[in-house]
């Protein structure tokens, strides 16, 4: 193509530059039905190929757990989608429209994607309900910030999480004096805060008592539908109650994908977890 | 009534308030009525160097709310306080005019001394009050503007910044130091004569001085009080606390930390015109790394995370420093270092701490 033609390209009255789409404070568009696309997705730390290729497609509203042995890539996947790595080839959207890869992570949170990491992270110093507030979403520039005023229907909203969550009894308690379990639920609730579509939960039953367990499982199945929760987790008997459809992932890509019963008897799962 | 809101639940903050409103009523009234000798009678001495102890109380809050609440260590902070000073300090050398040793109407003495024959383009406008305001504000605010837009964005945090605040103190220390730069070099600015007209070296200045650095003082604590009550200055708490999860919840931990990071610089700078006036000069030893470390200590020993007590400390601090180095002048670094690192083994919260303990057992 000549120069002459790239001008004609260049002036063509219906051309819209990539740099005039909008890119921050989009509406995710779920219009096909599937709210997260990662595609031929690699990454690799000094010469380890964390991430190999890895497809994979989560639909709006559903319950998807992702399992896998130490290593597999599971919580460098969930760091490509927060924005905290970024890949070295590949693509990842948020619904139809949103490209992952153009968004730092204060952007992808407020786009409506919430990560609860794998150690409960929660504002020790600050109250439960302070917690909440803080993780209310809304305008998070730092004037509206500083002049933020917590309004009644705000009120009401935190009080419906701490009902969710199961915490109102501990409300004005400092997070810091929390027990394990209840960082880990608080840590879900601050998600649930930010009004997120798309909740993206690491080893969320680590060093739960049984009945700890029962609890977070209830509480991320009733979860599911109105959002989509996507659950990185180690422990089988937790997944196996609460999975609809499993995927497995070994080596930084998706070696099965089913329910459980189809995943827990493919040969090439139970080589990878049992060995030969 | 907003300002009665901010300060209900903060009983430190009453009682500091209180005890500094009574000051600054109390010292000029048994300075100006009293005859000289009666027993309560305060010196104007006495009088200015309070006025000093103020200005750094201010100093100090303005260290606390990077420090105690956004959780920046910045041994840098006297940076700011100093390049306050110094524009301050440019103001007063232009009020000289004609008066100085070399009777040059438009030309400070040393610019005289060193056979310039013209202003600097940088000193225009000095000769204004509320330029030289301005630029008070301005000069400390705009460095650390730009030092924490290139230093946050990068993601530095922890010792690795508060080495670098150290090495910009003391870039600025040895810059400062270069006659060429234009500031006077190692002298310094220093022989003023008088701030809005006011001779500086009449009592009633002075005092006028102290009651003004008590009130800044003051709205400076109720100011760094709004701040961190509000929705705000718990976000910069999150952020000291695991700024990770801040991020994640889609605040801009860059932009957090700029904002209260250029302003506690530009409350640094009026601290440092504040003592300017009162001391009578500003050199480049302003800049040395050693004053920004001091500033650190005064929080630590008050109690960080408190305001009221980084103002306390710096009190107290700076009251042992007088007493020390009149007393016992060689004493004085070593005790700073004991204090320093007392405090951090015995009292991690500072005195404020200590006062809450007790009250608590009690």
């Amino acid at each position: 193509m000549n120069s002459l033609d790239n001008l004609r390209e260049v002036m063509r009255r219906d051309r819209v530059f990539d740099f005039m789409l909008q890119t921050t404070g989009l509406e995710v568009d779920l219009s096909h039905g599937t709210i997260l696309y990662l595609e031929d997705i690699s990454v690799s730390f000094d010469g380890f190929k964390a991430i190999n290729d890895l497809n994979l497609y989560i639909d709006a509203g559903e319950l998807r757990c992702i399992i896998g042995p130490n290593g597999a890539g599971k919580t460098t996947m969930m760091d490509i989608i927060t924005g905290k790595t970024r890949p070295d080839k590949g693509s990842a959207f948020f619904g139809q429209n949103i490209n992952l890869m153009q968004l730092s992570e204060p952007e992808i949170a407020q786009a409506g994607i919430g990560r609860k990491f794998q150690k409960p992270t929660v504002f020790e110093s600050h109250t439960v309900f302070e917690n909440l507030e803080l993780s209310m979403a809304g305008d998070k520039r730092i004037w509206p910030t500083l002049t933020a005023q917590l309004n009644g229907i705000q009120r009401d909203k935190i009080d419906e999480v701490l009902e969710i969550i199961a915490l109102q009894e501990q409300r004005n308690l400092y997070a810091g004096a929390l027990s394990h379990g209840q960082k880990q639920w608080l840590e879900i609730g601050m998600l649930l805060m930010q009004s997120p579509k798309l909740l993206l939960v690491d080893e969320p039953v680590a060093g739960m008592t049984h009945q700890e367990m029962d609890r977070t499982a209830e509480l991320l199945t009733s979860l599911a539908g109105t959002h989509t929760v996507v659950v990185v987790e180690h422990d089988m008997d937790f997944v196996r109650s609460i999975a609809r459809k499993v995927t497995v992932l070994h080596q930084g890509s998706v070696l099965a994908e089913g329910s459980m019963d189809e995943v827990q008897a493919d040969p090439r799962v139970i080589e990878v977890y049992l060995g030969e | 009534m907003r300002i009665i809101n901010l300060i209900k639940h903060d009983r430190g903050g009453q009682l500091f308030l209180s005890v500094l409103a009574l000051a600054t009523v109390l010292i000029p009234l048994l300075n100006l009525l009293l005859p000289e000798g009666h027993p309560l009678h305060i010196s104007t001495y006495t009088v200015t160097l309070l006025g000093k102890y103020l200005a750094f109380a201010l100093l100090a809050i303005a260290v606390d709310l990077a420090w105690g609440y956004l959780g920046i260590l910045s041994l840098g902070h006297g940076a700011f306080f100093a390049l306050g000073g110094y524009a301050m300090g440019m103001y007063l050398m232009r009020q000289i005019g004609d008066r100085g040793v070399y009777g040059d109407p438009l030309l400070p003495d040393f610019m005289v001394f060193l056979n310039w024959d013209a202003l600097p383009w940088f000193w225009y406008g000095f000769d204004m009050f509320w330029f030289a305001i301005l630029m008070v504000m301005v000069a400390p605010g705009l460095l650390a503007f730009v030092f924490g837009w290139l230093a946050f964005r990068s993601r530095v945090t922890g010792v690795y910044l508060s080495i670098m605040t150290q090495a910009l103190t003391y870039a600025l220390m040895l810059a400062f130091f270069r006659n060429e730069m234009g500031f006077g070099g190692n002298n310094g600015l220093t022989d003023f004569k008088e701030l809005l007209g006011f001779n500086l070296q009449a009592d009633s200045t002075r005092i006028g001085l102290f009651i003004v650095t008590a009130l800044m003082l003051a709205l400076g604590y109720i100011i760094c009080r709004a701040i961190v009550t509000s929705r705000l200055g718990r976000v910069a708490v999150a952020v000291r606390d695991a700024e990770d999860r801040t991020r994640f919840i889609g605040y801009r931990v860059e932009h957090v930390k700029l904002a209260i990071f250029t302003f506690s610089a530009v409350l640094a700078g009026i601290a440092g015109a504040l003592y300017v006036p009162q001391v009578g000069i500003i050199n480049p030893g302003e800049f040395s790394p050693l004053n920004s470390i001091e500033m650190v200590i005064w929080v630590a020993v008050g109690g960080r995370g408190t305001l009221y007590g980084a103002a306390v400390g710096a009190l107290m601090v700076n009251y042992g420093k007088t007493y020390l180095t009149g007393a016992l002048p060689e004493v004085w670094l070593f005790a700073l270092g004991a204090l320093f690192v007392l405090v951090t083994i015995l009292l991690p919260k500072g005195v404020i701490g200590l006062m809450k303990r007790k009250e608590a057992q009690s």
